[in-house]
């Protein structure tokens, strides 16, 4: 026994049981340090973010308190910052995006994981990933100069019309405004339901769906009442990551809300979002107390960010590992 | 009798319109992106000429002009960025695949994805604090730092994967030669996984080449060339931003232009990526 530390490493039968000695004459120990390192910068990197919103925000927290979160006036000539407008705004465009997205993405990843044959749904997996890939302020030009006039001539006036004994729908059309952030969000955080439902879906096992169709099920039924109830929890999953994305998603949104900070009934009116009102009012945040408050809206971002995320893994875990041990 | 048929063909039906329906939904997604490109052809193609890559930006009120130092701009962040993001995301996911106990993993992998959540917008307060605010000035190093920084948790992860799946018969046929650890890492297992490894980079890139947000308070905006990596600079994307937002119509035809070759770049990237990794995963060899 007392040999096996003095042993050339061929000739033990376990790699891993080199003595220390011999790994670091090999440089594995130098080599795992230095790896290391590299490793823990990346740990040390995200603490530090947490550390500098934390401490870059201390003053509007203690001034305001849990007001900042209660109240709405945003004036910067008398030091008064309530983030409510932004929190509305933000909340309201993503769940018009939910909206928007969750039906025509959920039906896409159907379609692609239950339908199309393999090839045609890889071909355009292929282009859903491309789509992901489209920057953020070329959404928003689009959504200036395509979706604003469309808007303001064609939709809004149609809702109005239809849907105009509903307060949502109701004041002057100005193209810019709540819905139409919300209907470019929508457009961008699509790509992620329809990826991540795919592979949701596609991990259900066969047997599940022979089973439905044997019992008589027709496609559709078995698609709908035992295949994606099964990847329900995933599917949940790939919804919350779009909100995420959706909450933090700041060019497009700051090109077509229309940046006013206000909380109104109608969703054609302009408003904005806490990551709209980072981008336009950072670099000319003059005063410590003013700068702080964004920095604090940033540190909201980043913790309602942080929640959807962890949500979302566990959903997502969850499932495809459901999906595994059943097969 | 009748009634039972009555009721088949209508869950048929039902069947039959819902899978349609499906096919609709995928169809509109997919075709997005034919518009978003279409219209960006349309309004921008004419807009790219000669003096598109090689002039400065008129000054406001006169028409013409172009983005050069834009152009060289967005390479120099995405230079600074690659040179802070690639090293520290592929030795990281080297140390998480070969080296690594499973807690030190989690807790890395964990600070990874969280990373990879934050919202560019916070990166940008982040750069700010740590690299605008001391220093008193904005900089290109400030905005590659915000860019490199976003690039470590897409280069980490995939790189790991890639790593992890070289297959164990390779490993131990170099370990069973006699080869150190780092030495099977650096001529087996890297060069078995380069392919996905190099996707892995040039996806990180293609993502961050398009970032605005985290750019407008770290590198800010420049109309001028910007000399060396202390001053604050023009970029490709807070162009197209700064332009599209502006009300002249002559700047709004060259945001158009500009959002075209940003796009151009961006999809032309992530098509190659994918290509590399198509043409060859590392396959065990029997």
């Amino acid at each position: 026994m007392a040999t096996t530390s003095t042993m050339h490493p061929s000739a033990g039968p376990v790699v891993g049981s080199r003595s220390f000695f011999s790994r670091l004459r090999d440089g594995d120990e130098v080599a795992r340090l230095i790896t290391f390192l590299f490793a823990a910068t990346v740990v040390l990197i995200t603490l530090l973010i947490v550390f500098e919103l934390w401490q870059g925000s201390v003053l509007p927290r203690h001034k305001f308190g849990f007001n900042f979160f209660r109240t709405s006036t945003w004036d910067p000539n008398v030091d008064q910052f309530g983030a409510l407008p932004f929190i509305f705004g933000t909340l309201v465009t993503s769940a018009v995006a939910l909206l928007i997205a969750v039906p025509l993405g959920i039906g896409a990843a159907i379609f692609l994981a239950e339908l199309a044959p393999a090839r045609l749904s890889d071909a355009l997996e292929f282009f859903i990933d491309l789509l992901a890939a489209v920057p953020s302020v070329i959404y928003g030009v689009l959504g200036i100069f395509i979706v604003v006039p469309v808007m303001r001539d064609v939709i809004q006036p149609a809702l109005k019309e239809i849907f105009g004994f509903l307060p949502i729908f109701r004041g002057p059309a100005f193209g810019i405004g709540l819905l139409t952030a919300g209907l470019v969000l929508s457009i961008m955080v699509i790509p992620y339901i329809i990826s991540v439902s795919r592979e949701v879906l596609l991990s259900v096992p066969r047997d599940q769906r022979e089973a439905a169709l044997a019992l008589g099920a027709t496609r559709w039924e078995s698609t709908w009442k035992v295949v994606v109830p099964f990847a329900r929890t995933g599917i949940m999953g790939s919804i919350f990551l779009a909100l995420a994305r959706a909450l933090g998603e700041t060019m497009a949104v700051t090109m077509v809300i229309g940046n006013t900070p206000q909380i109104a009934a109608s969703l054609f009116s302009p408003g904005d979002s806490i990551a709209s009102v980072i981008a336009n009012q950072f670099t000319e945040a003059t005063g410590d107390v003013y700068t702080q408050s964004l920095i604090e809206l940033g540190l909201v971002l980043f913790l309602l960010t942080f929640i959807l995320n962890g949500l979302a893994r566990l959903l997502i875990v969850f499932t495809s590992q459901r999906g595994a041990s059943h097969a | 009798m009748t009634k039972m048929n009555a009721q088949l063909r209508w869950r048929k039906f039902v069947s039959n319109f819902m899978l349609t329906m499906t096919g609709v939904c995928a169809l509109i997604s997919v075709s997005v992106l034919f518009f978003i490109l279409g219209y960006l052809v349309y309004h921008g193609g004419a807009s790219i000429n000669w003096d598109f890559f090689t002039k400065l930006p008129a000054p406001v009120g006169e028409s013409g002009g172009g983005m050069a130092n834009a152009i060289l701009g967005s390479a120099k962040l995405l230079l600074l960025a690659t040179l802070i993001g690639v090293p520290i995301g592929f030795f990281g996911a080297v140390y998480l695949a070969e080296f690594s106990g499973s807690t030190v993993a989690f807790v890395v992998r964990y600070a990874a994805d969280l990373l990879n959540g934050v919202p560019s917008i916070v990166i940008g307060i982040f750069a700010y604090s740590v690299a605008v605010h001391p220093f008193g000035h904005f900089s290109t190093y400030a905005g590659g730092f915000a860019l490199g920084v976003m690039m470590i948790p897409i280069t980490l992860r995939s790189t790991e994967e890639f790593l992890l799946g070289v297959p164990r018969s390779l490993r131990e046929g170099a370990m069973a030669l006699g080869a150190s650890k780092w030495k099977t890492i650096a001529t087996v297992i890297v060069p078995a996984a380069y392919r996905g490894i190099l996707t892995a980079i040039l996806l990180a890139f293609a993502r961050v080449a398009g970032e605005t947000a985290p750019l407008l308070f770290t590198a800010l905006g420049n109309r001028y060339w910007s000399n060396g990596f202390n001053e604050p600079t023009a970029s490709l994307p807070v162009m197209v931003y700064n332009y599209a937002i502006s009300p002249f119509e002559d700047w709004h035809r060259q945001a158009w232009a500009a959002g075209l070759v940003l796009l151009g770049l961006i999809l032309v990237i992530n098509i190659i990526a994918r290509a590399v990794l198509a043409r060859g995963i590392a396959v065990p060899r029997s």
